[in-house]
C-alpha cells in the first residue's frame, strides 16, 4: 500500500480529513522549505504539496507567481526539489509528498529520468499542471514502473466524459479546483462545490482534494465536510511574502493558520 | 541552389492536434471544456458556406484583400541575382497580415454566442487586429501585452485604447509577449463563460495552431495564383519571418507539396546567435513544452524559459508554431537567423530604393531575400511575405539611432 493510501486510510480510522498544505519549494530558499515541511507536519498537514516553480505558471494568480519568481531567482529548479524531498525522507518517512508543477521541467529532465529520481528520494505523486489525461499516456507509463502515482485535476467545467476520463487513469487521490479561476483566486462558492462533488463521487472511489480559494479555518472546516482532503496554497505563501525575509515569522504565520485549519476540520468532522 | 522536396498528401496535424511529436493539447483541465467547444465550433464552421461566406466577403471589402504581389525590380536588381517578389500583407486594413486571423476567429466568437474578446499581443499588431474586428462588432475587448512592449510601441497602444480596448500592462516575468501569453490563459480561464480568447499566433493548444494557420494560408493561396498569372510559374524560394510563425505557416502551407518551391523561415538572431541574445528556437533551441503545445523553445537546462532578445518586438517569442518545428524536423523547411543591425539594413534597404516601410519584423525576411537573391539567377524567383508596414517602429529606429523625432 503505498503512502498516500495509508494515510486516507489512517484519517479514516480518527475521523478526520487531510490538511494539504502547498508550498514553493524554495521561496525563499531551500532550508526554509525543508524545516516549513517538517513544521507543517507537526501543525496538523497530512499530505505536504510542494510546488515546483516555473517561469511560466499560466494557471497561477499572483501570489503564487510571484512565489515562483523569488524561488527561481534564489536558483530552485526541479533537482533541487528533489534534494529536498530526500533530506525530508531522512527525518520523516511517513508524511506523503506530492510535486506540483509544470511540464516543461520534466520534459528537460526526461519522463524516465524524473521518475526514477522522484521514486528514490521519496516522492509519492505528481500534479502536473498542464498535462491532461489525453496527453499523458507515455508519463504515466513512466511513473508506473518507478511506483509514482499521477495526480489529476478536475474543474467546475469538467463533464462528466471527463470525469470518467480522468477517474479512470488518477491514482492516490483526485485534485479538484473549486472554482473557474487561477489559484489564490476569489472565494468558492460552497454550493456548487457541493453539487459538483456528488457528481464527481458517482464516477470515482478515490479521495477527493479541493483546492483553490481556501483562504481561512472556516472555509476549511466547511470543505471537510463534504470533502476528503482541504488544500491550501496561496493562503501559506502569503504568510512568507508578508513576512518581507523574517523567515521566522513567515513560519508563524504558516503554522499558526494550519493549526487552526486542523481544529476548525476536526471539530466538525471528529463525532 | 533550391532544393528540391518530396512531400506528398500532407494533411497534419492528426484529429489531437499532433504534427509529429509536436503541438497537442498541453492546458490545465480548467481550460479542457472551453478547448473542446472551441475545437467543435471550429470543426463546424469551416465547412459552413454561409460562414465561409461572410468570411470572404469581410476579407475583401473590410480588409482589402486580395493584397497584391509586387515585384520589387530596382532591389532585385540593385541585389543582382533572382528577382524578389512581395506579398503586400502591409498594405491590409490595420497594416499588417494579422487581421486575416482576427477576422476570422471574431466571426467564430460570434457565432459561438461569446460577448467579450481577449487577446496577447507582442507588437501590438495582433492587438490592434483584435481592437478593430471587436469594434466593428461591438465586442469587448480586452488587450494583454508586456509592460516592456507598451514601452516600444506606444504607438499600436493608443491605436488600440483609440478602437475601445482596455490594454493590460503585464508586468510577470520578462514583460513581453510570453508573459502577455500566460496572463490571457488566466484571463480565459476565470471568465471562461462569455470569454473567446483569440490568439495571435500559430501556437497555443490545439486547435489554435490549425485555425490560425487556416485563417493565414489566404496569403499562400493568393500568392500561387498571383505568381501564376504574373510570371507564368511558381516561386522558386519563399521567404517570410518566424516568430510565432503565422505569416509564415500562412503563405507556406499552400506550397508545401510544390516540391520545387524551397521554403525559408527566418528567425530574428538578435545580437547573433552565439551570443545567446537572440529569439531563434529553430535555430538553438530544444524541444520542450510551453503554452499549451510541444515545440522548439528557449530555456535553460532545468527547463526554466529564458528571456529572449530581438530588436522586433512581434519575433520577441521563446517558443515558434509546432508545424513549423515539423517541417524543420523533415526537412521541408530551412529555418535561418537574421540578426538586429541585418534587419535594421534591409528596413532602409527598402524604403530607399522601393519607397516602402516594411516593419521591422517583416525586415528579418527581407533581409534574408537579399542574401540568397545573390546566391540565385535572374531568372529565378523569391516570394517575401511582406507582413507588415513599418510605421509603427519609426520611434524605436529613431531611437535606435539617436534621433530626436
Amino acid at each position: 500500500m503505498s503512502r498516500l493510501d495509508n494515510c486516507f486510510k489512517a484519517l479514516k480510522e480518527t475521523q478526520q480529513k487531510a490538511l494539504v498544505p502547498f508550498i514553493t519549494a524554495g521561496d525563499p530558499n531551500a532550508d526554509f522549505t525543508l524545516n516549513c515541511m517538517h513544521n507543517m507536519v507537526k501543525a496538523g498537514a497530512s499530505i505536504i504539496e510542494l510546488g515546483v516553480p516555473f517561469s511560466d505558471p499560466m494557471a497561477d494568480g499572483p501570489v503564487i507567481q510571484k512565489a515562483s519568481e523569488r524561488a527561481l531567482a534564489a536558483g530552485m529548479s526541479l533537482k533541487g526539489v528533489l534534494d529536498i524531498v530526500a533530506r525530508f525522507r531522512q527525518t520523516d518517512q511517513l508524511t506523503p509528498v506530492v510535486l506540483m508543477g509544470y511540464l516543461n521541467p520534466i520534459e528537460f529532465m526526461g519522463y524516465e529520468a524524473f521518475a526514477k529520481k522522484a521514486a528514490d528520494v521519496g516522492v509519492d505523486g505528481v500534479l502536473t499542471v498542464d498535462i491532461p489525461p489525453e496527453e499523458s499516456a507515455e508519463l504515466i507509463s513512466a511513473y508506473d514502473t518507478y511506483g509514482i502515482v499521477p495526480i489529476f485535476l478536475l474543474a467546475p467545467t469538467s463533464h462528466e466524459k471527463r470525469i470518467k476520463k480522468v477517474a479512470a487513469l488518477a491514482k492516490g487521490y483526485i485534485y479538484y479546483v473549486s472554482l473557474k479561476g487561477v489559484t489564490g483566486a476569489a472565494s468558492l462558492e460552497l454550493d456548487s462545490v457541493t453539487d459538483k462533488v456528488k457528481e464527481i463521487k458517482q464516477f470515482t472511489d478515490l479521495p477527493l482534494a479541493i483546492g483553490f480559494g481556501v483562504k481561512n479555518a472556516e472555509i476549511a472546516a466547511n470543505i471537510a465536510k463534504i470533502s476528503d482532503a482541504v488544500v491550501v496554497g496561496s493562503a501559506l505563501i502569503n504568510c512568507i511574502s508578508d513576512a518581507n525575509g523574517d523567515e521566522n515569522q513567515a513560519q508563524t504565520g504558516i503554522s499558526k493558520l494550519l493549526s487552526d485549519m486542523r481544529v476548525a476540520m476536526d471539530a466538525v468532522t471528529k463525532t | 541552389m533550391t532544393k528540391q522536396s518530396n512531400i506528398e498528401g500532407y494533411d497534419l496535424p492528426d484529429e489531437h492536434g499532433h504534427f509529429g511529436p509536436y503541438g497537442g493539447l498541453f492546458v490545465a483541465e480548467t481550460l479542457m471544456e472551453s478547448i473542446e467547444e472551441l475545437n467543435e465550433a471550429y470543426a463546424k464552421y469551416m465547412k459552413d458556406p454561409e460562414f465561409l461566406a461572410e468570411l470572404d466577403a469581410d476579407l475583401h471589402d473590410y480588409v482589402g484583400r486580395p493584397s497584391p504581389i509586387y515585384h520589387a525590380e530596382r532591389l532585385s536588381r540593385e541585389t543582382g541575382g533572382a528577382q524578389i517578389h512581395l506579398k503586400r500583407e502591409d498594405l491590409n486594413h490595420t497594416g499588417a497580415h494579422k487581421i486575416n486571423n482576427t477576422i476570422g476567429q471574431a466571426l467564430l466568437a460570434k457565432r459561438m454566442g461569446k460577448t467579450r474578446i481577449i487577446a496577447e499581443t507582442g507588437a501590438g499588431q495582433h492587438g490592434v487586429a483584435t481592437a478593430t474586428v471587436a469594434a466593428r462588432l461591438g465586442l469587448e475587448c480586452v488587450v494583454y501585452m508586456g509592460a516592456e512592449d507598451i514601452q516600444r510601441q506606444s504607438p499600436n497602444v493608443y491605436r488600440m485604447k483609440l478602437l475601445g480596448a482596455k490594454v493590460v500592462a503585464v508586468t510577470s516575468g520578462s514583460k513581453t509577449l510570453k508573459d502577455a501569453l500566460n496572463e490571457a490563459l488566466r484571463d480565459w480561464v476565470t471568465n471562461i463563460d462569455n470569454t473567446y480568447y483569440i490568439i495571435g499566433t500559430v501556437a497555443g493548444p490545439h486547435p489554435y495552431p490549425a485555425m490560425v494557420r487556416d485563417f493565414q494560408t489566404i496569403i499562400g493561396r493568393e500568392s500561387r495564383t498571383q505568381m501564376l498569372e504574373k510570371t507564368g510559374a511558381l516561386p522558386d524560394a519563399l521567404v517570410a519571418c518566424v516568430g510565432g510563425g503565422s505569416n509564415a505557416i500562412g503563405l507556406f502551407h499552400p506550397f508545401i507539396e510544390d516540391n520545387t518551391v524551397s521554403i525559408y523561415g527566418v528567425e530574428a538572431a538578435g545580437l547573433g546567435i552565439e551570443t545567446g541574445h537572440h529569439s531563434a528556437p529553430l535555430c538553438e533551441g530544444k524541444a520542450g513544452v510551453l503554452h499549451g503545445n510541444r515545440t522548439y523553445l528557449m530555456a535553460d537546462e532545468n527547463g526554466e524559459i529564458i528571456e529572449t532578445h530581438s530588436i522586433s518586438a512581434g519575433l520577441d517569442y521563446p517558443g515558434v508554431g509546432p508545424e513549423h518545428a515539423w517541417l524543420k524536423d523533415i526537412g521541408r523547411a530551412e529555418y535561418v537567423g537574421i540578426k538586429d543591425d541585418e534587419a535594421l539594413a534591409a528596413f532602409h534597404a527598402l524604403t530607399r530604393v522601393e519607397g516602402i516601410i516594411p516593419a521591422l519584423e517583416s525586415s528579418h525576411a527581407v533581409a534574408y531575400a537579399i542574401k540568397l537573391a545573390k546566391t540565385m539567377s535572374p531568372e529565378e524567383s523569391i516570394l517575401v511575405c511582406l507582413s507588415g508596414r513599418g510605421d509603427k517602429d519609426i520611434f524605436t529606429i529613431a531611437k535606435l539611432e539617436g534621433i530626436e523625432l
